[in-house]
């Protein structure tokens, strides 16, 4: 023993600081969860408040806002995963396609931009381009005709515009896994297939996709491990009163009743109950992703 | 190149067109917000600013700049980044060095990792993570903005797999030198990552710049926001009475020109860095993703 620590003392010395950290600010708070189970009371503390058991759990779904706020975050979430998924794939075949690399690198560097943008910069962004009063979006809807949309001000419109920004902000940045991938593509095998004749088009069917497939099932299991994760930050930043009904997700939920409603033990089941089932799909993800294209992280 | 043929350069330039659009698509919500920050009031409130200003004027800027509020929130924001990166880098940097060890090397590597890899896959969520921060004495305090970030396990990783291309052969000369671990990571490792520290610590500092919710929850009081929260208050929420805005300075504040001043102010240090970035992240994110 003393000799392991002899040898072993300068990496435990260069751990103790993030190991510190960690401790204090995410494994406390883990054990912070058992206020979930209790009537939590900040004055009586977590020694002093009563116990409830799964009471909070069972208000959850005896609470019709509680099974609307699931149901809210499995929609958009489903929604932003799938067209997350074909848009990337789509646009980086097409980016593919293109010989000029002056071009390229200027489509990268306009598509990628959006996702270094934080959302309290795009939700302001957002808040006036759609505005139905004279916002530069209804501007040219009127122009065409249409008549001004209140996109974040109307439920189901809400949902459209949450998913459609998080693809707009996202889908260049999701795609440069699919790019790096196509790059990396054994050119002799597009060789091959045009001395027999194949064109462009059955050459991006039979050879690029399929072999952009395994890192296509890969993303799309890991993003089913999240599919809890609706956009905290996004909605947070673009929602308001009008449409908590068709935006409100568990996050944002466990925020408002939780932390600004007081309601500390509410908040904390709602939030151990998203964790809960979100550590298991994680899990199974990452296996799935593992058994089906190979994939691990170290 | 057989695929040459008419129905391939129709393709082409249909696919150089699409791709053009996309790519304005991007910046051109941006854009818009700049043309109207440079515009003059009348022209925002009459709705005919499209993409260049009409009746240029910097009044909004300077509207801005005189805010102290804004300018305090400024500081905040830098103080926060700059803090915030130094101390995540120092001690990622550490701990990565002795997770690129063996697990022959360093016996009870295994359990460490475990340990941060946890911290990915679960958390104690919003609560109990507030409740914390308030036992500890945190709010309102810089500290509650950089500690809980420090510890970046991805930026771990990422920086683990880097110091462990460094050839053998180079710490092991240091090693027979009679250096030990720690002059080893001072001398040997730290010169040759500078690149890779560079990046991560540019990375770090764009999410702390982006970071506006904690500093909502962590700062009872508005005094204590840095930039990204000063600006979801001001902008997005529209809560000028948080902000405590009286109603003669809402006047100034709250109309949109001065509101897409704000917002370009708030993208522009992203803005800045952004080729840095680029030029990085691509290399980052497939090395971190696709490693196998």
């Amino acid at each position: 023993m003393a000799a392991y620590w002899r040898k072993t003392w300068p990496f435990h010395l260069l751990l103790l600081p993030a190991l510190a950290l960690v401790i204090v600010f995410q494994y406390i708070p883990l054990f912070g969860v058992v206020i979930a189970f209790q009537d939590y009371e900040p004055w009586l503390g977590i020694k002093g408040s009563p116990w409830v058991g799964f009471e909070h759990f069972q208000y959850l779904f005896t609470y019709p806002d509680g099974k609307q706020v699931i149901w809210n975050t499995l929609i958009i979430s489903a929604f932003k995963l799938i067209i997350n998924l074909i848009i990337p794939i789509v646009f980086a075949l097409l980016l593919n396609e293109v010989r000029k690399t002056l071009f390229k690198r200027a489509v990268q560097t306009f598509v990628y931009l959006p996702h270094f943008l934080s959302w309290v910069i795009l939700g302001g962004i957002m808040l006036d381009i759609l505005s139905p009063e004279g916002g530069i979006v209804n501007r040219l809807l009127n122009a065409f005709g249409i008549d001004s949309i209140f996109f974040l001000g109307n439920g189901s419109w809400f949902r459209f515009t949450v998913v459609l920004s998080d693809v707009w902000k996202e889908f260049g940045f999701s795609a440069i896994i699919f790019l790096a991938t196509l790059v990396g593509i054994n050119p002799a095998l597009y060789e091959a297939a045009e001395i027999d004749g194949a064109s462009r088009w059955q050459q991006v069917i039979s050879i690029s996709i399929p072999l952009i497939m395994p890192i296509v099932i890969v993303v799309a299991t890991l993003s089913l491990g999240r599919i809890l994760d609706a956009g905290f930050d996004q909605i947070l930043n673009l929602y308001n009163p009008l449409v908590y009904s068709h935006g409100d997700i568990i996050d944002t939920f466990v925020y408002r009743e939780g932390l600004n409603n007081g309601q500390f033990s509410f908040g904390t089941a709602v939030g151990l109950f998203k964790s809960f089932i979100g550590f298991i799909l994680i899990v199974i993800s990452y296996r799935l992703a593992f058994k089906l294209a190979n994939y691990r992280i170290f | 190149m057989k695929y040459r043929s008419r129905s391939y350069s129709i393709f082409t330039y249909s696919n150089t067109i699409f791709l053009t659009l996309l790519s304005l698509l991007c910046v051109l919500p941006l854009i818009h917000v700049l043309a109207l920050s440079f515009s003059s009031r009348a022209a925002a409130t009459a709705n005919i600013v499209n993409f260049w200003p009409v009746g240029f004027t910097t009044d909004a800027y300077v509207k801005t700049l005189g805010n102290a509020m804004f300018l305090k929130s400024l500081w905040i924001g830098v103080e926060r980044t700059v803090l915030g990166a130094v101390l995540s880098m120092i001690v990622v940097t550490m701990a990565a060095y002795s997770l690129s060890k063996t697990n022959y090397k360093f016996k009870g590597r295994q359990i460490y990792i475990w340990i941060f890899v946890f911290t990915m896959l679960f958390s104690g969520g919003l609560i109990p993570s507030y409740i914390l921060i308030s036992k500890l004495h945190l709010i309102d305090s810089i500290w509650a903005l950089v500690l809980p970030p420090a510890v970046s396990v991805w930026n771990m990783i990422l920086m683990l797999n880097f110091f462990r291309t460094i050839p053998e052969d180079l710490e092991e000369a240091a090693f027979i030198d009679g250096a030990g671990h720690l002059r080893v990571l001072w001398s040997v490792y730290l010169p040759v990552s500078m690149p890779s520290i560079a990046t991560l610590s540019l990375f770090t500092m764009v999410s702390h710049w982006n970071s506006w919710f904690d500093g909502m929850i962590y700062m009872s009081n508005p005094d204590g926001y840095p930039l990204a929260t000063y600006l979801h208050s001001m902008i997005v929420s529209d809560n000028l009475s948080r902000i405590g805005v009286t109603l003669d300075s809402v006047e100034n504040f709250s109309n949109r020109t001065v509101k897409a001043a704000q917002i370009f102010i708030g993208a522009l240090p992203i803005l800045l860095v952004y080729p840095f970035l680029q030029k990085y992240f691509v290399k980052g994110i497939v090395l971190g993703s696709v490693k196998s």
